[in-house]
Parts: C-alpha cells; structure tokens; sequence
C-alpha cells in the first residue's frame, strides 16, 4: 500500500488528483477508506486504508469460556455465520484432541455449503445493484430466501444456526427433514439455468463486467489472493480441494475456474460472476451426495455440557482451523492452557483479508464509475477482517512502515551492543 | 424470458410477507381494539418452522439452581440469585439480550428450560413483563 503523493507536473497537460472514498460512501457497503490517484477518469494509483471496523472480537474471545466463545465466533460476520464458527470448531477440536463423529462432519457440511448457495446468490444480487439492474437484485434475492427458509428448518434460526459444538453437532437433521432439503435443491437446480442465463448472457453486464477488474494469474499468485477471486484469475485454489477436511474428504471436489464454461480466464468481474454461479452448482451436487450419504451414528462426541466444559479447562495446545469459506479460506488459530476456561490467544484470519491487496491490480486502469463493481468484485466483509486499529490520545495517528521498523530495530541492536 | 416473468408474477403471491394491515390505519391502538371485539380481521404473523429457536420458557419447579446455564449463555442473559426464604437458587432471564442459540435448553440437566415458538418479542422497555421470564 504505498502511499501515491499527488502527482502535479507544473506547465505540463497532466494533472493527478486524489479522490478519497470512504470511510462512509454510498458506494460501499461496510467501511473502508480508498485514496484514488486520478487521470482524468482513469485509476493511476490506488492505497487502501483498512481499520474501521475493529471490534477488538479476539479480546472479547479470550476472556469468555469457550463455549460462550463459540456462538461470539458465529458474530465476527453475519453471512458467514458458519465458516467461522466451523473454522474455530476444528481449531479448539485439534487442539484439544476431541474427535468428531461422521454423522457430525456430514451435517456440518450440508450447513455450510447451503451458506454457500445463500452467500453467493447474495453476492450476486448485490453486484447487479451496483451495475445498476435492480430487477435482478429483486430476482436473486427473492431466490436466495428458499435457502434461508430451509437453513430455518434445519437449525430454528435464519441466521447464527448455532450449530456446530465442540465435538459434534447440535442438532441432527431426521429423516422427516431431508425431503425439504431435497426439495429447495430441486428448486435451485431448476433455477440455476435461468440465473446462468440471465447474468452471464446479458448484453449489458457483459459490457459493464468483461475486462473491468481484471487480474492475471501470476498477480493471483503473488498476492495471495483466495477464495472466488483467485479461481476466477485461473488458479485452481480450494481448501476443500487441497487440503480435505470434514466430509469433503470423502468426495472429488474440484476448484471451480471460468475454464469450466470454457472461458479462459481473465480475473475480470465477469470471471467472478461466472465462478460463484459455478460454485451454487458444485455446492447443491455436495449437499445431494452428504444427504444421500449421511452416516448414522451419533452427532455429538461429548453430549454433556460439564463433561465438555471439563475437557476444554483441561485441554492444552494449539491447533488451526481452516474452511473454505464462501469469500475464501478463513483460518482460525486457537492456544489452550490447562486449568483456564479461555483460550490463551485465538487469531482469526478472514478471506478478506487475504483478497484485499487484489483490489490494486483490479483498481488500476479502470474508470471512476467501476469502483463499485470492482470493490463489490471481491465480495469484502470489513467487519471480519479488521483486526488493527490505530489511534492516540491525541486524536492523530501514526503507523510504522515496515522499512521503519527494521530500522529501529537495527538501532536497537547497536544501541544495545554499544 | 421478462414477458413470461411478468406474467406469472401477476397470477402468484406477494414473495414478502403481508403487513398486519394493508394500509397505515388512521388510529393503530384504534384497530386493535376492533381486532379484540371481533369486528376487524390482521393478517396473522407468519407462521413458524417445527423447532424454531424462539424466545425461552423456564420451569421454575424443576430448577434446581445448578448455575449452569448461566455458565455457557453467550450473551449474559441469565441471572442467578437466591430467593428469600428459598433453599435453591433460581434465575431470571432477560430476554433483550438473548441471542436464541439455546445453548442453555442443551446445559440444563433436569429439562427446566425449553424453547417456545414465540420470536415477536420487541418491546420500547426491555425490562417490560414480557421480556424478563423468571
């Protein structure tokens, strides 16, 4: 993020000006500040300053117990109110070596994939908002509710299910429950073709998306970017593909690229539209074949809350979840110490945070009015990924680059050492 | 395709759910009461999924005071305290604050809390009657 100076060739034709967006805009849906190095309409230097969201939700989690941590953990984002708690899960199981039953695994899946579908048919109503096509928003999120309907059946909320434990699940889904899942998917495979139609086949969103935020393959790469973001640039990067974990094990999952529509890929809004409408399918095949194969047996390693509370007050380590989260990989990293009902440190990693330096590529070369596609392009959640914020007594603010920091370091070493 | 749209929209039902009346009433409080003497119909509230997490109910016979839930409740809703002249203690719950993960039905070891299907809770008070359950 360097911090782009005004740019002013005095006598010459080319004048740069700053436009700053955010932190509260219109065009943005949670708080973020952009600086925009402008010429003429074109984007010639982008810098990105996080920190407005910060809720200090880590604190918070090591000073309650941990099951009371666990629902705190549902609240770091409210649409992916089950990647993070299922992320922490796996965190707080590794770390205090409690397994978890198939049945549990299978059920936890079906959650989250059906998150998934919401999430991604969320993201696509807001997109074609932002292009302006707000019949489609109405479509998209009119649809997206049989989703929300049936994860209300299944858990008894619409969101924060509250349904995964330490160990297991909370609550099984019975054999009378599973024809209404069957249904919704039916629903949403016979709806899939007309939203692949609609979006993907439209005059004016190709015109507004194809080659607008374009980033290539090798920018993907060197940036880290995950998730959505980084399939639709051609890299075949899934957790549930790389590195199985939960039920995905147990079946061939392949990380969705635009190669699949055989569209080579080119990172640009559009890729990203066609990626998430991909991943809807991918997730009704994965929720059909949990459903079809969901295991008896018990849903729960520890039924009993004491004996739970027990085994985490006399757990010790540390462990890391990770979840292929609608927007990308979130990493949950838990410590454990014996005798303490709190974790001793808990870091939560979102799939933003990884996807915001995607946006400078995107950024750059493209107009004023595709700032809004292009922010929404990599689907941000600020409030998930704000982890830092800084400010003084005084009401200014000071941070160091990292350049200064080795340098004081340095110093120190040679003040120490004379 | 926006043709044939158009046209089933005309003959299917509103996707949003009806407000209790079709328009603003001159005088609510005026409505309801023609709603309790029987002379004016609402739309009902939508109706509830099986199992829905709602706002929770509790025995206060079958309590024994253990502390547990107030243990594992996420949100701090529920408070312990010993009644006057009562050898067990008991607790009181603010539903305000509740988050409704029922995380405390899954604590309780003799079945004294429950959930209900009753989620139209607000309130302008949140220590109104119907928001402390006790």
């Amino acid at each position: 993020m360097n911090n782009q100076s005004i740019k002013l060739e005095v006598g010459g034709s080319t004048a740069c000006y700053t436009v700053p967006v955010g932190p509260v805009h219109p065009a943005l849906k949670e708080p973020i500040r952009f600086h925009f190095d402008l010429d003429g309409e074109q984007i010639v230097g982008v810098d990105i300053k996080p920190g407005f969201a910060h809720r200090g939700i880590e604190y918070m989690g090591m000073r309650r117990n941990l099951i009371q941590t666990l629902y705190l953990s549902e609240r770091i984002c409210g649409i992916c109110s089950i990647s993070h708690p299922l992320a922490f899960t796996q965190a707080v199981e590794n770390a205090a070596g409690i397994a978890v039953p198939p049945r549990a695994q299978y059920i936890r899946t079906i959650i989250g994939e059906l998150e998934r579908i919401h999430s991604h048919i969320l993201w696509a109503g807001v997109g074609a908002h932002e292009l302006g096509f707000d019949t489609l928003l109405h479509l998209t999120w009119n649809v997206r509710e049989k989703c929300m309907d049936l994860l209300e059946e299944l858990t008894g909320n619409r969101v924060d299910y509250a349904i995964p434990i330490f160990g297991g699940v909370r609550r099984d889904i019975p054999a009378e429950k599973a024809p209404l899942a069957v249904e919704a998917l039916g629903y949403y495979k016979g709806l899939l073709d007309q939203l692949v139609d609609t979006f993907l086949h439209d005059k004016s969103i190709e015109m507004r998306t194809r080659g607008i935020g374009a980033l290539t393959y090798d920018q993907a790469v060197e940036l880290c970017a995950v998730g959505p973001v980084t399939r639709a640039a051609g890299v075949p990067k899934d957790v549930r593909q790389d590195m199985p974990y939960l039920a995905y094990a147990d079946m061939d999952i392949k990380a969705i690229t635009p190669r699949d529509l055989g569209v080579e890929p080119t990172g640009d809004v559009y890729d990203n539209i066609i990626v998430r409408l991909l991943e809807v399918a991918q997730s009704i095949e994965i929720i059909e074949f949990c459903l079809e194969n969901l295991p008896e047996g018990e849903i729960t390693s520890i039924p009993k809350v004491p004996a739970l509370l027990a085994a985490l007050k006399n757990a010790e380590g540390e462990g890391i979840g990770r979840h292929e989260a609608p927007r990308g990989e979130v990493i949950h990293y838990v410590r454990l110490v014996e005798g303490q009902d709190e974790m001793a440190a808990w870091k939560v990693k979102a799939p933003t945070y990884s996807n915001l330096m995607s946006w400078v590529p995107k950024f750059l070369g493209d107009e004023v009015a595709d700032i809004p596609i292009i922010a929404a392009s990599i689907d941000p959640c600020m409030c998930c990924m704000d982890r830092v914020h800084i400010a003084d007594e005084t009401g200014t603010t000071s941070e160091k680059t990292k350049a200064e920091l080795v340098r004081l370091s340095r110093e120190k070493t040679r003040r120490i050492c004379g | 395709m926006i043709f044939g749209t158009l046209l089933k929209q005309l003959i299917s039902r509103p996707a949003t759910n009806p407000f209790p009346v079709k328009y603003m009433p001159k005088s609510v409080t005026g409505v309801l009461k023609k709603v309790a003497a029987g002379q004016a119909a609402i739309h009902p509230p939508v109706p509830t999924p099986k199992d829905l997490r709602g706002k929770i109910a509790y025995d206060r016979e079958t309590c024994i005071g253990c502390g547990l839930c107030e243990k594992v409740c996420p949100a701090r809703v529920i408070e312990l305290y010993k009644p006057e002249g009562e050898e067990k203690n008991k607790i009181r719950m603010y539903v305000a604050r509740c988050t409704f993960c029922a995380q405390c039905v899954d604590a309780c070891p003799v079945n004294a809390l429950a959930t209900t299907e009753e989620f139209l809770l607000a309130s302008p008070d949140r220590f109104a009657e119907s928001l402390v359950v006790e």
